[in-house]
């Protein structure tokens, strides 16, 4: 097997609060090969935003990566002093935040925007960035670049703005983008085309790429891989198919149960019932079992490990043997 | 933009109009320059040749349509005092305010801005918590006594800086200033610092807001994720978006600088347009009073129009057509 694009390794981040330690993010694992798709799938606060920015090293105090290894390329970027780390940033790795209006320099024009991306990286001269920034436009379906690149966000609507980010993101053409849910704040007709154009582009560039939702339905149709996240940890890894078909951690049945498009017609939703425990002081054992249904004492005695290899699930007892 | 200027200039003349009127009266109302001028003792003749002279026998009305009919060429009436037009007293005296007001401005920006983005950038440090201490003596101690002190302090203790007048005058490009000299440089720092010094203290304080305010936004992770120095990301981006409210809030307060100089003139002597109005009070002056008050209000009309150009400038979704209403 070729050397993946990103393996991450038992990544710790932590939030060190006046109120206690976060544990945002808990031994967490996996990887994306070139050209491949994973979906880190989970609800509000289940620490997926936490995961990319680690990988991005933009965790601010007090937050700070307290455990694990992120390869990337086979080198783990952890701790490298933030000039090294800054030659990867926007470079090798890109992200794509969640909300387009809030991304964009209000008070900065496009091009500044998307040309400082490229002169951070390489010697290059304003001209030749600038028609590499208005190439990048095009690239993502923006109409005249050219002019477009002279205006200022507020000048673009919400999807407008997303492709901007995307366009950024793809400047120097990286080996990894780190998309977090960034088309959550779309509407839904704009939503599955940005969807349809960054799977392509991701395709075509043999980019690797994380996209981060909590929306199931979404990495349903996009992704190769899914790793479902729950308060901190991912409890269920595996292919689309595998983990769509034949879900083994009760979480990530619940997860299906709740999409409507998965159900036949006539079944009524089922919501998970309660809430994600806070972060802040999770009850001892398995964090999900106050909600679960085939919870047990054996389920409070202890954190459940992960069991299986690439295919993996952490319960005590899953709905179905991956190992 | 154009239109936005005309009809911010037909507003101004409006505004002007009712502040002459206000003005007029209000200085009317306190009190009748002739018992200061003429002796105690003088007769009725004399006392209504004083009046007529000086044109205080008409009543008031027509006193104020006769003034406005020489306003608008310009002539806004003779001292009582030095006999000479009121309006050319006043820009005798202008240049010194304005090179003081200017001096105290160049000063807030040039250490204000510096010292609040530190104070917003490491906002725990020890260096910050010290700036935030000094800038809340520098808002609450008087204008007056720490004026007092710094003479006290650097020109009767330490013998560093002269503490009266605006010293030796150079000349460049036509224009007399105590900038051009190093003898009039030294007699500005004082009293520029002391006019500063509350808007040093505003500056940091707003500074520093715009800095914490801006710093944990997303368009600054996403600045830093596109792998920028964090120089350019402090100095380019985040600067940028504090300067909006701190160029309108410096604009505004030009205008009080300038009003503020009273003091600060008084004490240093500095032979500004604040000390003689001052002078003009106590003389009840009223032709002087009154061209003061309307020069100052065209100032702060002038300002408010550059403040306002040039936050349009700097904010691009402000658009100047759709501000006036
Ligand atoms: N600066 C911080 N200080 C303390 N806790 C934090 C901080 N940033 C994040 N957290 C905690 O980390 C946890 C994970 O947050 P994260 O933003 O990764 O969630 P998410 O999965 O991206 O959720 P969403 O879908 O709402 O974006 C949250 O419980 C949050 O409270
Ligand atoms: S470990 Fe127990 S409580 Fe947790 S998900 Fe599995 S069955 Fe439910
Ligand atoms: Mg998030």
């Amino acid at each position: 097997m070729t050397e993946a694009t990103l393996r991450v390794e038992s990544l710790q981040t932590h939030f060190f609060t006046k109120a206690g330690i976060v544990k945002a993010v808990d031994d967490v694992s996996f990887s994306v090969a070139r050209g491949k798709i994973l979906g880190l799938v989970g609800e509000s606060g289940s620490g997926k935003t936490v995961t990319g920015f680690s990988i991005m090293g933009l965790v601010d105090p007090p937050g700070r990566i307290v455990g694990g290894r992120i390869l990337f390329n086979g080198q783990d970027i952890v701790g490298l002093s933030e000039d090294r780390i800054r030659e990867i940033r926007g470079n090798r790795i890109a992200m794509i935040f969640q909300d387009p209006m809030m991304t964009l320099n209000p008070v900065l024009k496009v091009e500044t925007q998307m040309v400082e991306a490229i002169r951070a990286h390489a010697d290059i001269d304003r001209l030749t960035a600038r028609n590499r920034a208005r190439d990048a436009l095009g690239q993502v379906g923006i109409p005249s670049p050219e002019e477009r690149l002279d205006a200022y966000p507020h000048q673009f609507s919400g999807g407008m703005r997303q492709r901007v980010a995307i366009a950024i993101a793809l400047l120097n053409k990286p080996d990894l983008i780190v998309a977090d849910e960034p088309t959550t704040a779309l509407d839904v007709t704009i939503q599955g085309q940005i969807l349809y154009e960054i799977q392509k582009l991701a395709r075509e560039t043999k980019t690797a790429l994380i996209w981060i939702t909590h929306d199931l339905s979404v990495v349903a149709s996009l992704a190769d891989e899914i790793c479902v996240m729950y308060a901190g940890r991912i409890v269920e890894r595996g292919s689309v198919d595998e983990v769509l078909d034949r879900p083994a951690h009760p979480y990530t049945a619940g997860l299906i149960g709740s999409v409507p498009s998965r159900n036949a017609k006539g079944t009524p939703l089922v919501q998970i019932p309660g809430v994600m425990p806070s972060l802040l002081n999770l009850p001892s054992g398995c964090a999900f079992r106050q909600r679960c249904a085939r919870a047990d004492d054996a389920c409070a005695a202890a954190a459940p490990e992960p069991v299986g290899a690439r295919r993996q699930v952490r319960c005590i007892h899953p709905l179905t043997e991956v190992a | 933009m154009t239109v936005f200027i005309i009809r911010r200039l037909m507003q101004s003349a409006f505004v002007l109009l009712i502040m002459s009127l206000l003005v007029f009266f209000g200085v009317y109302a306190i009190g009748d320059p002739v018992e200061i001028f003429i002796a105690a003792d003088a007769d009725q003749i004399e006392r209504e040749r004083a009046m007529q002279a000086l044109g205080l026998d008409q009543p008031i009305w027509a006193q104020y349509g006769f003034f406005l009919l020489n306003a608008m060429r310009g002539d806004l009436g003779r001292s009582f005092v030095f006999n000479i037009p009121s309006i050319e007293l006043i820009l005798q005296r202008l240049p010194a305010t304005l090179e003081l007001a200017a001096c105290a401005v160049t000063l807030s920006v040039l250490v204000g801005i510096p010292l609040g983005m530190y104070a917003g950038y490491r906002p725990q440090s020890r260096i910050a918590k010290a700036i935030m201490a000094t800038s809340i003596a520098g808002f609450s101690l008087p204008t007056f006594w720490v004026g007092l002190m710094l003479i006290l302090v650097f020109a009767v203790q330490l013998g560093w800086l002269p503490s009266t007048g605006r010293g030796q005058l150079g000349e460049f490009l036509g224009i007399h200033s105590s900038l051009f000299t190093l003898d009039g440089l030294a007699h500005l720092l004082l009293p520029a610092f002391n006019l500063a010094l509350f808007n040093i203290s505003l500056v940091i304080r707003l500074t520093r807001a715009g800095m914490r305010e801006n710093m944990p936004m997303d368009y600054v992770k996403f600045a830093r994720a596109k792998g920028l120095t964090q120089r350019r990301v402090v100095f380019v981006h985040v600067l940028k978006n504090i300067m909006i409210p701190v160029v309108t809030v410096i604009g505004l307060e030009i205008g009080q600088v300038i009003a503020f100089a009273v003091v600060t003139e008084t004490i240093f002597a500095w032979p500004g347009m604040g000390k003689l109005i001052i002078d003009s009070i106590n003389r009840l002056d009223r032709p002087v009073i009154v061209a003061y008050l309307l020069i100052t209000v065209v100032m702060f009309i002038v300002i408010n129009l550059v403040v306002d150009i040039l936050y349009s400038i700097l904010d691009p979704r402000v658009r100047l057509a759709d501000a006036g209403h």
